[in-house]
């Protein structure tokens, strides 16, 4: 058997389970949102644009997400980061292993019942009565912009500080007592050299966020009480309570389009941040 | 700075922990602690609904996460030896797999299984011999592994690859030298310096399955698995019930993926 061969034979399975579990279905998600909608609820294949002329109907769904992915991309990166730069340059060397393992373990584990938490939280009986108890009432917190805002920063918080861990990690910290040999206070090392040192991690943090926030279905679904909307919501309402097909597909389209677009532009301006922060590093 | 950290540590745990405290408590109200009691685990491990959900859920991450092992490692360990344009179609592949948000993965797979479903069940139907009831292809625990497969391979992939990058080329290039075949190379060599990386793999996939909700939520058809149970639990209310598994959830990924994290990190020295 040649080498050839083998590498064939290896990757066949891999192969076939792609095309058969996401190249086959992507493009009928795309031959979809071109059709029209059936009666009884399918597709009656076609080719018009009106599906994508109708989006404007689910314009709220759009605007929340392009408003709480950006801020809850944000508000993560705000509360990550400090508690990175702590891993990485302040912690003892013998806790790092076990801080950064116990950073990391929430984000694999169930995002459902890390949502129901807060359910249970900021519900009438969480927060609120404990507020009620010192004497301040009235505070609705469940199904607001908030509890999602607090949902999104909880489940989320995880994927932003590793990457911004291992940028820090990485600077040679003898950067950092040159800095301050040379008269350099705290904050002006930080803003010229560990800041801009760490911008490769902060892009990724952000940009894997951003993604997933993009997709975002229960957190919205749990913490915002059918009030706050996202794309995902519109989605599970278009194919498994309405099933409008064609519809729904050409809203899953436009979301993996506008998704796209909104990374290839946030890469050519980290690029080019990137070109500022070897100008730095030279220095 | 400590004190920060301290704070964020709590905002990670305390809501788990709540969870985890009222999952013992006596009383039916969530708003206080009545003294302990573990009656409410004992109440879901009698419940047959979630007893079938919980099965299904553990079938379903049990055979996604092997196949995706096997097939993810297989397809790593050919993309590591070849180059052009096979190479560059399955990094995209890959790609695609890991960067399409998981809701558009399960209504894909929902409206791309259905339509092909709906042309092969006429035609099976047609083909069958007479008398005998041809088999009906349906949504459910087939298209439920199918999904969860596809994704899990990706992320195989990804993980064994960075072993075998990081792996010290001298140690295979030794072997051929010392004239053993390319397949005696991947047994004695290759695989058991890659293994704790697959074996890492499987038990982040079976915990990705296991406690995936939004492909499930479309393609599981008539199958019930613990998330989608849990979910539509939560619609009707919270009770001390849903406290209790989700802390047993809970804990079952915590130990699995505790257990991947100690054999990325001793496999990684090992193989430098």
């Amino acid at each position: 058997m040649t080498q050839r061969t083998r590498n064939w034979l290896l990757l066949a399975p891999a192969g076939t389970w792609f095309l058969v579990m996401l190249i086959i279905p992507l493009s009928v998600v795309l031959i979809f949102s071109f059709g029209e909608r059936a009666p009884a609820g399918g597709v009656v294949p076609a080719f018009t644009f009106e599906q994508y002329a109708n989006l404007p109907a689910r314009w709220t769904a759009f605007k929340n997400t392009m408003t709480l992915a950006p801020i809850g991309t944000l508000s993560a990166l705000l509360i990550a980061y400090p508690l990175a730069y702590f891993l990485a340059v302040k912690v003892d060397p013998k806790w790092r292993t076990i801080l950064l393992v116990l950073v990391i373990v929430p984000f694999w584990t169930s995002i459902l019942i890390r949502s129901y938490a807060w359910i249970f939280l900021l519900g009438g009986r969480g927060i609120p009565a404990l507020l009620e108890w010192f004497g301040i009432e009235g505070v609705r917190l469940i199904n607001t912009p908030f509890a999602v805002l607090i949902g999104i920063i909880y489940g989320y918080l995880p994927l932003m500080v590793f990457p911004i861990y291992v940028s820090l990690d990485k600077l040679d910290k003898r950067l950092l007592e040159a800095s301050s040999d040379l008269g350099a206070k705290p904050w002006r090392t930080f803003l010229q050299i560990t800041l801009p040192l760490s911008i490769p991690g902060i892009a990724t943090g952000c940009m894997l966020v951003f993604i997933l926030l993009m997709g975002e279905y229960l957190i919205p679904a749990m913490l915002g009480g059918g009030k706050v909307f996202f794309v995902g919501n519109a989605l599970v309402d278009l194919f498994l309570q309405s099933r409008n097909w064609a519809y729904g597909s050409a809203v899953a389209v436009t979301l993996v389009v506008v998704m796209l677009i909104t990374v290839t532009i946030y890469m050519r301006l980290i690029n080019r941040l990137g070109a500022n922060r070897d100008d730095v590093s030279i220095m | 700075m400590r004190l920060y950290a301290v704070c964020v540590y709590l905002f990670l745990y305390i809501p788990i922990g709540v969870i985890a405290l009222f999952s013992f408590n006596a009383g039916r109200h969530a708003s206080q602690l009545q003294g302990f009691s573990t009656k409410w685990y004992g109440k879901v491990l009698s419940n047959p609904f979630v007893m079938d959900a919980l099965e299904t859920s553990l079938m379903v991450a049990f055979t996604s996460a092997l196949l995706a092992s096997v097939f993810g490692t297989m397809a790593a360990v050919a993309l590591q030896g070849i180059k052009g344009p096979l190479r560059t179609a399955f990094d995209l592949l890959i790609y695609v797999a890991v960067m399409i948000p998981g809701i558009v993965i399960g209504i894909a797979t929902l409206i791309g299984l259905v339509t092909v479903f709906d042309q092969l069940n006429p035609l099976m139907a047609a083909i069958w011999p007479d008398g005998f009831v041809a088999p009906k292809l349906h949504m459910g625990m087939g298209s439920l592994i199918g999904a969860h497969t596809m994704f899990l391979m990706a992320l195989v992939v990804i993980i064994v690859r960075a072993r075998l990058a990081g792996m010290d080329r001298a140690l295979t290039e030794a072997s051929s030298d010392l004239y053993a075949t390319p397949m005696g190379t991947f047994w004695q060599v290759t695989l058991p310096l890659i293994f704790p990386a697959i074996l890492a793999g499987f038990l982040l996939s079976f915990t990705f399955s296991f406690d995936d909700f939004i492909i499930a939520f479309f393609v599981a058809g008539s199958e019930t698995t613990l998330p989608i149970y849990v979910f539509a639990s939560i619609r009707r209310g919270v009770t001390p019930e849903i406290n209790a598994i989700g802390t047993m959830v809970l804990v079952v990924s915590l130990m699995a993926l505790i257990t991947a994290q100690l054999l990325l990190q001793r496999g990684g020295k090992k193989a430098k």
